[in-house]
């Protein structure tokens, strides 16, 4: 089946900007790759899940329970609703963030109180995508700053990676994207424990 | 490898056509089909446009295929009931250059109101019809369906899924091939289906259903993979990939023709295994034509799955097999459904309506949003165009008892679709009642594509522009407003008047641009001083937020346009900038 990646956020947040620079990455080093992504009504602030498969022969392009060797997510809360989809031992990595819902804001239901108990115990590596993203020149390329941190625990060369990002951003924003890139990518590679999955 | 590029089902299928000779493109947008026709209008040599509908978009179709040349027309599968009068006269008179329709499906409704199975549709018009499992056989189906079009004197249907159609893949394009328009020649015979000529026509149909029948088990779309021979699975489209990664061991016939089903290569199958299962989204359309062969069809150990969208997942529930190990499911997560965005010029009229506790017939769009806590101000959405019959039905039906308000409420594209001919129906039965026609300028759910009202053309062409108002009142309806939308006294007065004035029919017109039109922000509005009376938090907008202890309101100045809906509502002044 290869590698499976699911990314997960709200509508808005540019979880398909990042799934298709993977998706190009994976495809530049001649592997087959599926990009599945859902439009129309969830996209109006609804949960989003983008998912990139890549391998030498890719079958299925979603992913279900215990399917996706690492889940990406934007937001605490979207880590939390697609948590029983990643594979026991996969790689979780987590925007220290959470978006409200409108469920939450207009006090229909309740944060869950242990939301940082529950993802640790997951062993979610929780990124400051935010505050990297600033560091960077532009806050809103947190989606970059996740998708360096993604980089990390693949083994595709970083100049692909960039490469990819420089096709895919308008001209004016690729050194901050690269920037905000290389600031997640060293984020992740110092936190990582084990190799490079693949 | 250098020539593969990633395309998703629809840019793929847009490809093929084109790479067909494929000259003339038609449709409605309509997720999952919408971009199929956006990516054709990009592509070199071509003309393309959006129609008002999917009928008048085969028409239109079926026109220029008439004339010779070679016609994609896109629609998704709800549109193909809305096409379905010319379709089913198409496959009598079959065509000049070849025609395709793409039937995008949505099984799982990730953005439509059923999940119907447009297979029925070729069986019920004997049209051919192909499914594609991957953007490659997208191209290269919808490539060769033209040729088969014209082979078989017929349109052929490619019918897509969410999956095929929002999924990108590898694909190599192949040069475009070369084809000349045949110059037009009168054939009253073919072409007028008078009953005199529809009878032999239907003759003809009749003798290309047992041509077709003999292609379709030699065409080489239709593939046999044995393996272990315990378990043979039936299946097409992206089903074939779910069955693949679920049950690599299992036997498996994947059909790319769909109608008419290759009868030899199924029975042949089903002698080589020893059970057949067959596995489908959203209906039970292939299974019932393989027992119709006299096959036994075996249902998985586990139960057959019915509603929604197959996945590895619940193949492997179906037939037993452990999933992947994995952690529990999350408990208590709240619930993310979409919204109306913050600014959304819809947001004041649906909170008036709910104010009026006004019976709302809604419509398709992303004004059905408006029927979520905790606007909830819809009590029905059908199908394009039915916010304004139903509401008249709701007239008839309450005419004799006092009642709530009946307020029928619809977009402009879809107002342009189907309302109009609803409109002149309640106009004729000299009906009363208020509807209301939401003019965002665009058709925003499917992307922002171009309508009558809007006079956005699919590609840099001049295109008109009608007035919505000036076309109302031609249609007989006297009272016709045009409102502010953001402008709450105008709102709540314009609903008060049409709804009080219950002997006559009024339309009102809430005009301004969506949002995402222009993406303008104005400074951001903040909350000081606030009592935590509520009103502005049951406005549903995403900016605006109750703080869990205080219960006090708070904006997310990121988030919030400064469209200033929320402070008009309240009472405190206490939303400021």
């Amino acid at each position: 089946m290869g590698c499976r990646v699911l990314l997960s956020g709200v509508g808005g947040q540019g979880t398909i900007l990042a799934a298709h620079i993977l998706a190009d990455v994976a495809l530049a080093s001649g592997l087959d790759v599926k990009v599945s992504e859902i439009h129309g009504m969830a996209q109006r602030g609804g949960s989003v899940t983008t998912v990139v498969t890549f391998g030498e022969v890719v079958e299925s392009m979603v992913c279900g329970a215990g399917e996706a060797n690492v889940l990406v997510s934007f937001d605490k809360l979207e880590a939390l609703r697609c948590a029983d989809d990643l594979k026991e031992g996969g790689v979780l990595i987590v925007n220290d963030e959470i978006i409200k819902p409108a469920s939450v804001l207009t006090g229909r239901c309740p944060l869950p109180h242990d939301i940082d108990d529950v993802l640790a115990r997951l062993g979610a590596v929780m990124v400051p995508a935010e505050a990297e993203a600033r560091e960077a020149g532009n806050v809103k390329a947190q989606n970059i700053v996740l998708l360096g941190a993604l980089s990390a625990t693949l083994d595709f060369p970083e100049t692909d990676w960039e490469g990819a990002i420089a096709a895919s951003v308008p001209p004016k924003t690729i050194d901050v994207n690269v920037s905000a890139f290389k600031l997640g990518r060293s984020f992740m590679a110092e936190r990582l424990t084990g190799g490079a999955l693949r | 490898m250098a020539d593969r590029s990633l395309l998703s089902g629809n840019e793929a299928v847009a490809a093929g056509a084109c790479d067909a000779c494929a000259t003339i493109g038609v449709g409605y947008p309509g997720t999952p089909s919408t971009e199929t026709l956006e990516c054709f209008a990009c592509l070199g040599g071509v003309y393309a446009e959006w129609c008002t509908n999917e009928k008048v978009a085969l028409e239109v179709g079926l026109g220029a295929s008439c004339a010779g040349a070679r016609t994609l027309v896109t629609m998704k599968h709800v549109g193909v009931n809305v096409a379905a009068d010319p379709l089913f006269t198409a496959a009598y008179t079959g065509v000049g250059g070849g025609l395709v329709l793409l039937a995008a499906d949505d099984p799982g409704m990730h953005s439509s109101q059923n999940e119907q199975d447009s297979h029925y549709y070729g069986l019920a018009a004997h049209l051919p019809v192909m499914d594609p499992a991957d953007s490659q056989e997208a191209y290269d189906f919808t490539r060769a369906a033209y040729g088969i079009s014209e082979e078989f004197d017929v349109p052929v249907m490619v019918r897509s899924t969410v999956r095929i159609s929002h999924t990108k893949t590898p694909v190599v394009r192949d040069g475009a091939e070369t084809f000349e328009r045949k110059p037009y020649e009168k054939r009253p015979d073919k072409w007028v289906m008078m009953p005199l000529y529809a009878k032999e026509r239907r003759k003809d149909q009749l003798a290309r259903i047992e041509r077709m029948q003999a292609w379709a088990d030699a065409c080489p779309y239709n593939k046999t993979e044995l393996r272990e021979r315990s378990t043979g699975i039936i299946c097409a489209g992206a089903v074939y990939h779910y069955v693949r990664e679920a049950l690599p061991e299992a036997s498996v016939l994947k059909l790319g023709v769909t109608y008419p089903l290759p009868a030899d290569t199924i029975a042949e199958f089903a002698s080589a295994v020893d059970a057949v299962y067959v596995l489908e989204e959203a209906s039970t359309y292939l299974a019932d034509a393989v027992r119709s062969y006299g096959i036994a069809v075996t249902e998985p150990p586990c139960g057959a799955h019915r509603a929604g969208e197959l996945s590895p997942e619940a193949i492997r529930s179906a037939f037993g097999v452990s999933q992947p190990p994995h952690p529990d499911a999350a408990e208590n997560v709240p619930p993310r459904p979409p919204a109306l965005c913050p600014g959304c010029p819809h947001r004041i009229v649906f909170k008036e309506l709910s104010r009026l506790k006004a019976i709302v017939t809604g419509d398709i769009g992303c004004y059905t949003l408006g029927a979520l806590a905790p606007l909830a101000a819809m009590d029905a959405c059908v199908d394009m165009g039915a916010s304004v019959s139903m509401a008249h039905g709701m007239e008839l039906a309450l005419a004799d008892e006092e009642h709530r308000p009946i307020v029928g409420i619809i977009g402009d594209s879809t107002f342009g679709h189907s309302g109009l001919s609803s409109l002149v129906s309640t106009v004729y039965n000299d009906g009363a009642g208020t509807i209301c026609i939401l003019d965002n300028r665009t058709t925003a759910m499917t992307g922002r594509q171009g309508n009558p009202f809007n006079g956005v053309g699919l590609q840099d062409r001049p295109a008109r522009e009608l007035e919505i108002d000036r076309v109302v009142r031609a249609l007989g309806v006297e009272d016709v407003r045009v409102i502010d939308p953001n402008d709450l006294d105008a709102v709540r007065s314009a609903l008060k008047e049409a709804t009080m004035a219950t002997e006559r029919l009024s339309v009102l017109i809430f005009k301004r641009p969506c949002v995402l039109l222009s993406r303008e922000r104005t400074e951001p509005y903040f909350v000081a001083n606030c009592t935590g009376c509520g009103v502005c938090i049951s406005l549903g907008c995403p900016a605006i937020g109750k703080e869990s202890e205080t219960g006090l309101a708070y904006i997310d100045a990121d988030m919030c346009i400064g469209c200033g809906q929320c402070a008009q509502y309240c009472r405190f002044n206490a939303i400021v900038r």
